[in-house]
């Protein structure tokens, strides 16, 4: 699986690890300018370490949803062309603006991923769609913010089962998400994000143009 | 939000260095559909290629996040601390001029009855014979019984935005009277479970602490179902165990303020095991 221009495997403290090239964010490891991107930190760089086919080639232009403190998009922002980034809570917003200062192309929104009326007047339409939003209803969300990408465009999504429901059995969950995901998207790969995550799955997946 | 502004870049009208107005335009805007902003952008006129664009975008952006960032954070612990508080003060004065209320009836009428419920049925009687300022008492009983009921659900609106996993994990009341306590979210995230547990038993930790008392097991977090529909024998061990989660969920808040539903499962089996124990 060829990783994005801009992201490399390279050694840290003796183990190969992915890495971007950029700023350090949170007090990770870098060395000679590029910074450690540790998987279990971050879904997205554990759906590129398990070597799902995310897409990826660098330079895109990205709608990040579920920001957070920053961590993941500031490796995003490392590779990809302009990203914007939405979080609803405030508190890691904070962390974000930090992420956000020295990259140009990271615009770090305050909204709610459920609302994309309320931010559709900044972002463009992107290539990629990347979603981490620890709410219910996180394939309502996905399919909210559809409008966002274009027809080749891909979604990257790390569905969180206990965020639907704690109780329940996580694989039960992931199979409605995905049914529910499908009325909007056609599903091209999934794959659990263990042992990096516990109880995510990984999705990619295309907008749906038939029938819509 | 007027026509004009839908389905306008936020860019749309805006001097290109007003960054206040930009700044508001992101913040308050709205468009049913994204756009290509940036090449829209530049054939306004609003910059001179993409590369100008992004980099007002980034400003702008900046900007408008780090005001949200502020008035949502000055907005929240300390404006549900007045809130609990007022909540507090209505609903005590209530209760107190209720007794008033029901002291100065009892004196002149022969079917008069008690507490708020009774001022509440002397305050929605017509103007009456004579008796026009008890009748007036109690429409003020009823009036601050609604503030307090309306501030209630004010303090269940915000405490979930200021402490998502404490609000879950405690009840949005009892969340908002620890951060009250404590003196705020930050402080109460700063506190050990064991301080957490006794938060407003202080006089009875004082007098444990002089010697004249046994420990208190427990303060306001004696209100929470996971105490009182304890078994007494085992109450101290699961107001123990219930402060330690909710110092754990006040830290996730202050330090993180991410959602962990884990947490009520973890504190939800702890309870349980406890409660066990009642019926060995």
């Amino acid at each position: 699986m060829s990783l994005p221009d801009g992201v490399q495997r390279r050694p840290f403290d003796g183990e190969d690890v992915l890495a971007t090239e950029g700023q350090p964010v949170y007090g990770e490891p870098a060395a000679d300018g590029w910074r450690k991107w540790d998987a279990r930190r971050s879904k997205l760089g554990a759906m590129l370490k398990t070597g799902m086919d995310t897409g990826l080639a660098g330079g895109e232009t990205v709608l990040y949803l579920g920001a957070a403190a920053g961590t993941t998009v500031s490796h995003v922002a490392d590779f990809a062309g302009a990203t914007y980034a939405v979080e609803f809570a405030a508190r890691p917003a904070r962390d974000l603006l930090d992420a956000a200062e020295p990259r140009g192309n990271l615009f770090p929104l305050l909204k709610d991923a459920r609302k994309p009326e309320t931010y559709a007047h900044v972002v463009e339409p992107v290539d990629v769609l990347i979603q981490d939003v620890a709410t219910r209803g996180q394939a309502k969300v996905a399919l909210a913010n559809r409008q966002f990408l274009g027809d080749e465009g891909r979604l990257l999504l790390a569905v969180k089962a206990r965020s639907e429901d704690v109780a329940r059995d996580p694989d039960e969950v992931f199979d409605e998400v995905l049914e529910t995901l499908r009325d909007g998207y056609e599903v091209l790969e999934t794959r659990s994000l263990k042992p990096f995550h516990e109880d995510h799955l990984g999705v990619v997946a295309t907008p749906r143009t038939d029938g819509q | 939000m007027t026509d004009e502004t839908v389905d306008a870049g936020w860019f749309q009208g805006i001097d290109p260095g007003d960054l206040d107005a930009a700044r508001i335009a992101i913040e308050e805007g709205q468009a049913d559909e994204p756009d290509d902003w940036p090449t829209m952008a530049v054939a306004s006129g609003f910059a001179d290629d993409e590369d100008e664009y992004y980099e007002r975008l980034h400003e702008a952006t900046m900007a408008a996040t780090r005001a949200a960032v502020q008035e949502a954070e000055s907005a929240d612990d300390k404006q549900l601390i007045h809130a609990i508080r007022a909540m507090d003060d209505c609903d005590r004065t209530a209760n107190e001029l209720a007794e008033r209320v029901a002291e100065w009836a009892g004196s002149i009428r022969e079917d008069a009855g008690t507490g708020v419920e009774y001022a509440r049925e002397l305050a929605d009687e017509a103007d009456s014979e004579g008796d026009d300022r008890l009748v007036s008492l109690a429409r003020r009983v009823r009036d601050l019984d609604d503030e307090a009921a309306d501030l209630r659900t004010h303090v269940q609106q915000t405490a979930p935005e200021v402490a998502p996993n404490l609000a879950a994990l405690a009840g949005p009341v009892l969340a908002a009277r620890l951060i009250a306590l404590a003196g705020g979210l930050k402080e109460l995230a700063r506190k050990p479970a064991g301080t957490v547990q006794v938060l407003g038993a202080e006089e009875a930790l004082f007098a444990h602490l002089r010697g004249r008392a046994p420990s208190p097991k427990h303060g306001v977090i004696f209100t929470h179902e996971a105490v009182q529909g304890t078994h007494p024998e085992n109450r101290g061990s699961a107001a123990r165990a219930l402060a330690g989660k909710l110092a754990i969920a006040a830290r996730v808040d202050y330090y993180s303020g991410e959602r962990k539903p884990e947490l009520d499962e973890e504190l939800a089996d702890r309870i349980e095991r406890i409660q066990a124990r009642d019926t060995q």
